[in-house]
């Protein structure tokens, strides 16, 4: 046991928790977008709604949430040790500090990985908090009709506090009782300081994974001539460009045209 | 091109435990052949001849191979130029007039002897940690005996033309010393010669890197852009693969502490 606490105690061992971590958070980001596509369905929430509560109602989910937790704390505590290390490593600065060549994002990754950290608080409070621990989220019922396939939402209002969701299909109905989160959101992103935070948050995730995504993969070892371009390829357009882009859509769109 | 007059702002520093602080010189009548050392030599028997102590710094061989040299001018490891050492910079490079700053390398490990002079034997340490193979006494083997792809025997010498010169740490960010120990490492992890000691080796200069208290990379390559022998990123990506191997995947384990 302490040859492994030995490793990753070391630099490399820090740096590779880093890695990893970063890495898993990364996969998380490309389902989390797949999933809040669905806002962009003109459906009165009806698709969103579902699929925000089979997330808090599939086991398997709730266990790689409380991972993905542990990940961003894990990152957040190395990447703290790592600044206070590389601080102390160079006591005293230089007087005149010349245009590095190395990129903006990769000098700059604890500031924008510290606006990240605080945007994931207003985001948590925003949607995760409210959903789980508050009262303040409404409902909705949809009523599908089998045959024609035509659904049609009222809000509802469950006789018991604690309801969380029910389906049931009479008279070749199908109604979904489930919580509003998709309300929620709206009303979040008709505020235009969220709107902004947000904007800027994705601003934030484009420039720590344009530097991130690919680094990590450095820092694994795996650097490969034939592979590399590959990973700096997904990692500055699928991280850096089309993710980030994707969900600062999100509020533009609630707040401009819903 | 005439001489040139320059304003020096230097570094001075008695010793380690006093704090130092710029001073400001004159260089003049500097001929643009010379080298920064010479520039500096000149300035020195100026300060010499009106009985002021010179400014410290090192060199040695003056021709860009022993790595002595060091020197942090306007913001870069051994000036403004790509893949030279300080020694090998020309005053035709500056202009008439110009105000150079010149700085000891920045770095915990590397503390200030005095002046512009810091100890490195910190890397000493390190090459002395693993930074070798062991050989056999006896009969000369012949030449290339062992066969070694012209790709790999390239890589392997791209890896040793490091002069350990410390130019990597003082333009890191983080004061790492990931490239010159990677650079070591790698020369002999690509080659047969460096396979008994490979995973023992990487191990143990890792380890004493960490013990001298250099920073962590955080793979912006500031330290490649400045490498006056142009040492890759990617011998930091091999270190840490075969560190990680040899850590977590490798049975034998031949350091025992």
């Amino acid at each position: 046991m302490s040859e492994f606490k030995q490793t990753f105690n070391s630099s490399l061992g820090k740096k590779l928790i880093m890695a990893l971590t970063g890495l898993f958070l990364c996969t998380f980001l490309i389902v989390h977008l797949g999933g809040n596509l669905l806002l962009f369905k003109n459906d009165d929430g009806f698709g969103f709604n579902v699929y925000a509560n089979f997330l808090t109602h599939f086991p398997p989910i709730e266990v790689v949430a409380y991972l993905l937790y542990l990940c961003i704390v894990v990152h957040a505590i190395y990447a703290l040790v790592l600044t206070v290390k590389n601080r102390r490593a160079r006591p005293v600065g230089y007087a005149v500090v010349n245009k590095s060549p190395a990129s903006w994002s990769s000098k700059n990754m604890g500031l924008l990985g510290s606006v990240l950290l605080l945007f994931l608080v207003i985001h948590m409070g925003n949607f995760w908090y409210t959903y789980k621990y508050t009262h303040n989220v409404g409902y909705k019922e949809y009523r599908t009709d089998l045959s024609s396939g035509i659904t049609t939402s009222s809000n509802f209002t469950p006789l018991s506090p604690d309801f969380e969701n029910s389906v049931q299909t009479a008279n070749n109905t199908e109604i979904v009782r489930v919580k509003d989160l998709h309300a929620t959101v709206a009303f979040v992103f008709h505020n235009i300081w969220y709107v902004l935070i947000y904007v800027i948050a994705m601003g934030a995730v484009s420039f720590h994974l344009l530097h991130g995504f690919q680094s990590a993969f450095r820092t694994l070892g795996w650097v490969h001539r034939k592979y590399t371009p590959i990973v700096e390829f997904i990692g500055t357009w699928l991280f850096a460009v089309i993710i980030p882009v994707g969900f600062a859509l999100m509020p533009i769109v609630y707040y401009f045209c819903r | 091109m005439g001489n040139m007059n320059l304003t020096l702002k230097v570094w001075r520093q008695k010793n380690a435990q006093t704090p130092g602080k710029f001073v400001t010189y004159k260089a003049e009548g500097i001929s643009p052949d010379m080298s920064f050392l010479e520039m500096l030599d000149v300035v020195n028997e100026s300060l010499i001849l009106k009985s002021e102590e010179p400014i410290h710094f090192d060199h040695d061989c003056r021709e860009g191979i022993c790595g002595m040299c060091s020197l942090y001018i306007n913001g870069h490891p051994h000036g403004p130029k790509r893949a030279i050492t300080t020694c090998q910079l020309h005053m035709r490079s500056f202009k008439d007039g110009e105000t150079i700053t010149i700085e000891p390398w920045r770095a915990a490990p590397f503390p200030v002897i005095k002046d512009l002079a810091v100890d490195r034997s910190a890397f000493d340490r390190i090459q002395q940690a693993g930074g070798y193979v062991s050989v056999n006494t006896g009969g000369v083997p012949d030449a290339n005996e062992i066969l070694i792809p012209k790709v790999i025997a390239d890589e392997a010498f791209n890896s040793a033309t490091c002069i350990g010169c410390g130019a990597c740490v003082a333009a890191c960010k983080n004061a790492s010393a990931m490239l010159f120990v990677s650079a070591k490492v790698s020369q002999f992890a690509m080659l047969p010669q460096g396979q008994t000691e490979r995973w023992s080796r990487v191990q143990k200069m890792v380890a004493q890197m960490d013990e001298e208290g250099f920073g962590n990379c955080t793979n912006t390559g500031a330290c490649e852009a400045e490498c006056p022998k142009e040492i890759q990123l990617t011998n930091i990506s091999r270190m840490n693969n075969d560190y990680f191997s040899a850590k977590l995947f490798r049975e034998e384990h031949a350091h025992e502490e």
